[in-house]
């Protein structure tokens, strides 16, 4: 049906024309400097013209027609064509006529009504970027964005104004051109997100407030981030290629010993004997530095290249895109082949608008050991060589026994080296995803646009895991060669119908949206035996069924009206009703409102004679907003499910796959978070000073958190239940200016400011003040109530007077009972940044700019858990092999560990520079038909901080071992033909 | 015009086909799975609940060694989530007869008998136990005699699924009585109560006494006759065997003056007398073909290799009493093993004073421990075995999983109960009988006569139980009975954490309730102590 109905679009009405004439114009910015490269179409038809390095176009066009001139960075501009024009662009950035996407239509900036931000590309973080999330961080007040590690394609975890959410997700809704994403993971992708190529991104608009995000009723609580790909621009065609290579190594390196020193440490610190023996007898005569062997300098290069134009009156936009990205983890490397396709073809007089999205991308992974291999290397003891004849691949492993009765000490640290070469983990992941929009202007009704979106995302990825049967990590299983597969299946199709009127008689303008969607999500994993290095299978590891498939599915009906009145008051109220089959019938369906007020002060007489305010809006809102991502499938349902092949039950001679009930909670729903949001846009001086403010509160009901059950109640001792409630409340500041603008100097600054606190207020059914909370699995970090989310619960270490040394195991009696005891223990910080902060800064004269990023965390502690390790019963291992640990264990000589000391809760707070880079544009080299940029990169530049650790910053605030962020330097030009 | 009608026309067209499809896909199913309905409409689907009634206390979870059926926050290895794992932790390690050298949290208070109520081995030990009353509550629930009705069953099929139902309540019995040992009151729920937003109410020792008293003799009906069940499976000597080790024990649970020795003579007679002899070499009780050929083992928990896989059970009691010498592993079928964990203090092998004992089955080590988290010292103790009695090594995918199946319930024990019940003064038996049940077991243990004795006190009896059912979860029971436990009347090192042994308070007779379960469970009263 969609494709008769795209036949008959094909019937284009003629038109007809106006006698030609020649256009000469010139494109000037505010400023009066000319733009060269702006794009010139004629409207309607598929010509155009591009700017020269004066700012000047040439071309014919009928008498009638309207210039369409657009620029990156600038708003577009639209004249009718004469013998002479000129055109002036002005700055998008302070544009308050700016078109942004607000979810199920668009809006001016200047009629905002909910907390939003935008970020176009001129504003994105440059060099080598893998995944579009790093575009926006530190861009907008409020998101914190913290990429998951160093890894080639890693993931990021995105927090808008803290976190909602204890047991199901945090993550925001993401929504791409309309489509909305998953957040379903892909096997054999570390990140779902790395299969979109950053490069083919215009802009990021991120909603907080639930007067922006509760169109999106029950996926908003965590926030929405709407990202727009780039389209065709109407012209003859423009090619852009782009390439750049990077080169990114360790920065630094954990602070272990090194072999000397853990010579003399062993010598002189000797703690008991292994079978009789004392412990310096396992010393070996080599120096190795672990790290040294296992990290290298990361090469990468990126290449993009895209094409956009008319073809006809087809306006498209084509990019292809190579990436291959080394990790400084050896061995780990990603290749990623992207396309994108376009279209957005205009029929009917531009009644009826259809837009054609698609992207495309192949990643191709070679993921390295890598947890296993860094963790390796900071214990792996520095006096062994890396290689050694042996049965492990000639890689020196520790081993057990005696004489030449030696076997793999099993339970010792793996050789990092041999953790790294003798495993090999590849995969191959293809994603699709797309949709096709149509935007109607029904005739019958002016202003009535009826609006159909049919969107598709697909994703199938395979890999395959194999070890020799000889190496160390795999001897008990004789090697790997496991397989893994998955694909996910999303279908999105949503209509609505919109009415954009203005009513100049009661000096009122209507912007309504009413519409239903349907939202599918089928995911299905492939299940298969563990094979060894010889391919044999391991018996008992036959799985049951082939695959395991899950689907989901959401509909919806929303609606949203925005009134204003007398271009001042603006009243917007929105509402959407979801119906998920992830809960039971009497639970299935959710309303979500908003309701909003926005004041446009610098309208009102008493202001408009300040000259210096260009821009005042007060803004008032409140809305629900709901999180469902996160809970399981399936789990309001009592289902019995069979157990695997290897956990069977003998009966007489034939063993039984044992049917089990699975823990249910029937009335599971989703939480849903209220939010109140008070704030405040203003501009000043021509908007050449910019920025909001917002307070808001937000209380999360209903909120999941898994609570030990009375025993007998369900099948599992703990149960996943709607029972908490949580608070989050903060303030964001952000101020943006252009100092200067002359004609040759231009400097931009920007910076924001985010305060939250977070707090749990409830966490079982009946209060329980017995209920210390839901402890975390790490034991060092506990949810409960009155406290943050994720707290550290720790003892207060004692410290000796003297020397200002800790005691080991020498706590606090902080309850003063005489004994220490679990009841001493006490919430201690939390890793949660109270203050984030965001600097942006870019100078440009003539054509050289030099730009860079901060950022800041203040008030975040991090659980330095390698410092915990470093004990001297960790060193001395009495299974008969030595490990190193960091040198804090010089200082503090503790014995054992004692992970539950408050000493290792550590500042975290930091300064980091992110970017800083510089580029040159050359403008028009090669006979003028071809415009050359040339950047030089380098991120992650410096960290100032007092974390003695590798890095401050680590999501979660506990610090194990980590793959580290490197520091980059990136080269890349970027020519315009 | 009419073209430009034709779009509208076409969208409506299409929002019409996509509004219909919709709304019922709101009800999605799981695939791989069964609602109740259709996993209790056939026999075998019955069978396959009745196996996960089992398979509670012989497996930690349904999917494998990497899950657990219970979340107990604060242990991170779920393979110490185990049934025998967690009741060998609370009766043996809790003793003379064990030791562990890990320094995992919560593990050394065992045996230094700092036992709080935040301790997660003993809430995992709770809420172990609970997880298998549940899952044989629902399968009760669904086995009544109108569910059978109702599903429409024959008369043989009806009766197939009553003797499962009967099985279910044995093994529901046995767990709460697994409870009623350790926590003395615990929680009390079954198959008539609610599964979801229900509080179960807390029971005393005493009404939990009559409960499985009562439960075990309605079954006897119902069960299966003694050797008439398939292996794995309990059946009427299982049920008599339960009856007369709680009746041994009866003062302990319902207070002193209430013993119930002479029922303990009535039921230990009906196992003995159902067919059953002693295994004829002692040591191939703990072996790896223990599953064949035994006519002493009444009641088996199974293990596989490769079908049961479990890294409690008797994987952990062979792998854990091991270190990683190779030669030591693969005598004893576990060339991937040897966890270096699980030894005796002293006075164990010290009971064994005539080395013609062939139940005494140690390793190396020395006898006094001066540092507990050194394996070396301290006794190893090589009573289970992944061997099989002729010296093979059974298959194992990884050289650690063992398929030594656990004697749950084995005739030596009822010879035993027997023995005690005469001895204080039960009626029903006589002293001849005990004495010949005394040397059957002696001349197993020496091969020959050499070992028999004319006469034994009490103090006797205790150690020929220590010598015969060691590392088999009795001790900290039989301690208790004889008041030996708590106070300071016995010590053994490292007994209240002093290395050479201190006295306890006897409120340690009883397991505190697992903090986790107060919190989740209002009407339950802490034990008194803690």
């Amino acid at each position: 049906m969609i494709a008769a109905s795209l036949l008959c679009l094909l019937y284009l009405p003629g038109w007809t024309q106006a006698p030609a004439l020649s256009v000469k114009g010139i494109v000037l910015t505010d400023k009066g400097v000319p733009v060269e490269g702006a794009s010139v179409s004629i409207s309607g038809s598929g010509r155009g013209a591009i700017t020269d390095g004066k700012g000047i176009f040439n071309l014919r066009a009928p008498g009638d027609a309207t210039l369409v001139i657009t620029y990156v960075g600038y708003d577009t501009a639209h004249v009718r064509a004469q013998a002479s024009v000129q055109v002036t662009l002005h700055p998008a950035s302070t544009s308050l006529n700016d078109v942004i996407v607000i979810g199920y239509g668009t809006a001016k900036r200047k009629d905002l009504t909910g907390a939003l931000a935008v970020v176009t590309e001129k504003d994105f973080q440059g060099g080598e970027i893998t995944t579009p999330e790093q575009l926006i961080a530190g861009k907008v007040a409020g998101v914190s964005i913290t990429s998951n590690g160093g890894s080639p394609g890693s993931g990021s975890v995105i927090r808008i104004r803290g976190v909602v959410s204890l047991s199901a997700s945090n993550d925001p809704l993401i929504v791409v051109d309309g489509l909305p994403f998953s957040g379903d993971g892909i096997p054999g992708a570390s990140n779902a997100l790395s299969l979109v190529n950053p490069n083919d991104i215009v802009s990021f608009t991120v909603l907080k407030d639930a007067a922006a995000t509760a169109i999106y009723g029950s996926r908003a609580s965590n926030g929405v981030i709407l990202i727009t790909s780039k389209k065709g621009q109407a012209g003859p065609t423009r090619f852009s290629f782009s390439s750049q290579v990077s080169a990114g190594h360790l920065i630094k390196e954990e602070n272990v010993m090194s072999a000397a020193q853990f010579r003399e440490f062993v010598d002189s610190n000797s703690i008991g004997t292994y079978n009789g023996q004392p412990f310096s007898a396992l010393l070996g005569n080599a120096n190795t530095d672990w790290q040294r062997q296992i990290f290298q300098t990361a090469v990468s290069s990126d290449n993009n290249l895209n094409a956009t134009g008319t073809i006809g009156s087809l306006p498209y936009r084509a990019s292809f895109g190579y990436l291959n990205q080394e990790g400084i983890v050896k061995t780990d490397n990603l290749q990623r082949y992207s396309g994108s396709l376009s279209l957005s073809p205009h029929f009917f007089k531009d009644a009826l608008k259809v837009e054609l999205n698609l992207h495309g991308a192949v990643l191709q992974s070679q993921f390295a050991n890598s947890g296993a291999a860094i963790g390796s290397a900071l214990y792996f003891d520095p006096t062994q060589p890396v290689h050694a004849e042996s049965g492990y691949g000639n890689f020196f492993e520790w081993q057990t026994g005696s004489g030449g009765n030696l076997t793999l000490n099993k339970l010792a640290p793996r050789n990092p080296v041999a953790l790294l070469d003798l495993y090999n983990n590849h995969a191959t992941v293809q994603r699709s995803f797309g949709n096709l929009t149509f935007d109607y202007s029904l005739p019958w009704v002016s202003g009535l646009h009826a609006n159909l979106n049919l969107g598709y995302d697909v994703a199938h990825g395979n890999g395959i895991v194999q070890v020799p049967a000889f190496a160390a990590q795999n001897f008990l299983d004789s090697g790997q060669n496991n397989i893994y597969k998955g694909s996910m299946q999303d279908v999105v199709s949503e209509f609505y119908l919109s009415y954009i009127k203005t009513f100049p008689a009661i000096r009122s303008d209507i912007n309504a949206v009413a519409g239903y969607g349907y939202y599918n999500n089928f995911t299905n994993n492939w299940n298969y035996p563990s094979i060894r290095a010889n391919g044999d299978t391991i018996p008992g590891s036959l799985p049951l069924y082939a695959t395991s498939p899950a689907e989901n599915t959401l509909i919806s009906w929303y609606g949203r009206l925005i009134y204003t009145f007398n271009g001042k008051y603006i009243l917007s109220g929105s509402i959407r009703s979801d119906g998920s089959s992830r809960f039971s019938p009497a639970n299935r369906w959710g309303t979500f409102p908003s309701v909003a007020l926005t004041w446009k002060m610098q309208q009102e007489k008493f202001l408009q004679s300040v000259s210096w305010l260009s821009n005042l809006n007060l803004r008032l809102s409140y809305g629900i907003t709901g999180n469902q991502d996160g809970i399981a499938d399936y789990s309001y349902m009592p289902v019995y499910g069979l157990s695997a092949n290897g956990s069977q039950y003998q009966f007489g001679d034939g063993n039984y796959n044992m049917a089990t009930a699975a823990a249910y909670d029937a009335n599971i729903k989703w939480e849903q978070t209220a939010t109140w949001n008070g704030g405040l846009d203003y501009g000043f001086l021509n908007n050449r000073i910019y920025g909001g403010i917002d307070l808001y509160y937000k209380k999360t009901s209903n909120l999941l958190n898994t609570v030990p059950v009375p025993a007998g109640s369900n099948f599992s001792n703990t149960l996943l239940v709607n029972v908490g409630n949580m608070t989050n409340q903060g303030v964001e500041f952000a101020i943006g200016a252009s100092p200067v603008r002359t004609r040759y100097w231009k400097w931009n600054v920007a910076f924001n400011i985010a305060y939250n606190a977070n707090k749990i207020t409830k966490l079982t059914s009946v209060n329980d003040t017995a209920y210390q909370g839901a402890l975390q699995g790490n034991n060092v970090q506990i949810n409960s109530v009155g406290y943050p989310a994720d707290a550290f619960y720790v003892y207060h270490q004692e410290y000796d007077k003297a020397n200002g040394k800790p005691i080991e195991g020498v706590y606090q009696d902080l309850n003063g009972d005489g004994i220490i005891n679990s009841e001493d223990l006490y919430r201690y910080k939390t890793p949660f940044p109270p203050y984030i902060l965001g600097f942006s800064t870019d100078v440009s004269c003539h054509r050289w700019t030099v730009s860079t990023v901060l950022r800041a965390n203040i008030g975040n502690y991090m659980y330095n858990g390698l410092s915990a390790a470093a004990t001297e019963s960790n060193v001395f291992n009495p299974l008969g092999y030595l490990a190193n640990t960091l040198k804090d264990v010089l200082a503090t000589h503790f014995v054992y560990s004692n992970p539950q000391s408050d000493m290792y809760v550590q500042n975290a707070s930091f300064l980091k520079m992110d970017n800083l880079g510089l580029s040159y544009n050359a403008g028009h080299v090669f006979r003028n038909d071809v415009n050359l940029r040339v950047n030089a990169n380098c991120q992650n530049v410096f960290t100032i901080t007092r974390y003695p650790g590798q890095d401050p910053e680590l999501y979660g605030g506990v610090d194990n071992s980590f793959y580290p962020r490197p520091r980059t330097y990136t080269l890349g030009f970027n020519l315009q033909f | 015009m009419q073209r430009k009608l034709l779009f509208p026309r076409a969208l409506s067209g299409l929002l019409l086909v996509l509004l219909a499809s919709c709304t019922k896909n709101l009800n999605r199913e799981p695939a791989n799975t069964n609602t109740g309905n259709i996993q209790y409409s056939t026999v075998a689907g019955y069978k396959q609940v009745l196996a996960k009634v089992y398979g509670s206390y012989a497996l930690i979870s349904s999917q494998g060694t990497g899950a657990s059926d219970i979340n107990v926050t604060g242990i991170s290895d779920v393979g110490e989530t185990d049934f025998v794992r967690l009741l060998f932790n609370m009766e043996e390690l809790t003793t003379d007869n064990a030791i562990c050298a890990w320094d995992d949290p919560y593990l050394q208070p065992l045996h230094n008998l700092d036992l709080a109520s935040n301790n997660v081995y003993i809430a995992a030990m709770y809420d172990r136990s609970f997880f298998q009353i549940t899952v044989a509550n629902d399968f009760i629930r669904n086995s009544t005699d109108a569910m059978i009705a109702s599903r429409g069953f024959n008369a043989q099929q009806a009766d197939t699924i009553r003797q499962f139902r009967a099985e279910a309540r044995f093994l529901r019995a046995y767990q709460y009585y697994v409870l009623m040992d350790l926590f003395g009151n615990p929680a009390f729920v079954t198959e008539n109560d609610p599964v979801g937003a229900y509080i179960p109410k807390q029971i005393s020792s005493a009404n939990l006494f009559s409960y499985i008293e009562s439960e075990l003799k309605s079954v006897d009906s119902s069960i299966v006759a003694p050797h008439q069940n398939e292996y794995g499976r309990a059946d009427q000597a299982a049920e008599w065997a339960l009856l007369a080790r709680m009746y041994l024990n009866a003062d302990v649970y319902l207070g002193t003056g209430n013993d119930h020795y002479t029922d303990a003579i009535t039921y230990s007679s009906k196992v003995i007398n159902a067919g059953y002899s002693l295994m004829p070499t002692f040591k191939n009780l703990f072996m790896s073909d223990n599953n064949l050929n035994n006519p002493e083992v009444i009641l088996p928990i199974p293990y596989d290799a490769t079908a049961a896989q479990n890294y409690g059970g008797t994987t952990f009691l062979i792998c854990s009493a091991h270190g990683t010498d190779p030669t030591d592993d693969s005598t004893f079928g576990i060339p991937g093993g040897g966890w270096l964990g699980n030894r005796s203090t002293s006075p164990l092998p010290a009971v064994f004073a005539d080395p013609a004992d062939g139940r005494a089955l140690f390793g190396p080590g020395a006898s006094t421990i001066s540092s507990v988290l050194d394996f070396t010292e301290g006794v190893e103790v090589y009573k289970f075995s992944n061997k099989t009695s002729t010296g093979v090594t059974p298959y194992s995918p990884n050289g650690v999983l063992c398929s030594t199946d656990y004697p749950l319930f084995r005739l030596a024990e009822q010879y035993l109960i027997y023995i005690e019940a005469v001895a204080r003064g039960g009626s029903g038996g006589d002293a001849g009988t005990a004495l010949n049940y005394f040397n059957l077991l002696r001349q197993r243990a020496y091969g020959n006569t050499n070992g028999n004795v004319g006469s034994y006190s009490l103090t006797d009896i205790l150690n020929e139980r220590d010598k015969e059912l060691y590392w088999e979860c009795f001790r900290r029971t039989d301690l208790i009975r004889y008041g030996m436990f708590t106070g300071s009347t016995y010590i053994w090192p490292w007994k209240g954490g002093a290395q050479g042994g201190t006295g306890v308070d006897a409120h340690l007779n009883l397991l505190p309730l697992p903090a986790t379960e107060l919190n989740a469970n209002p009407s339950l009263v802490q034990n008194p102590g803690y």
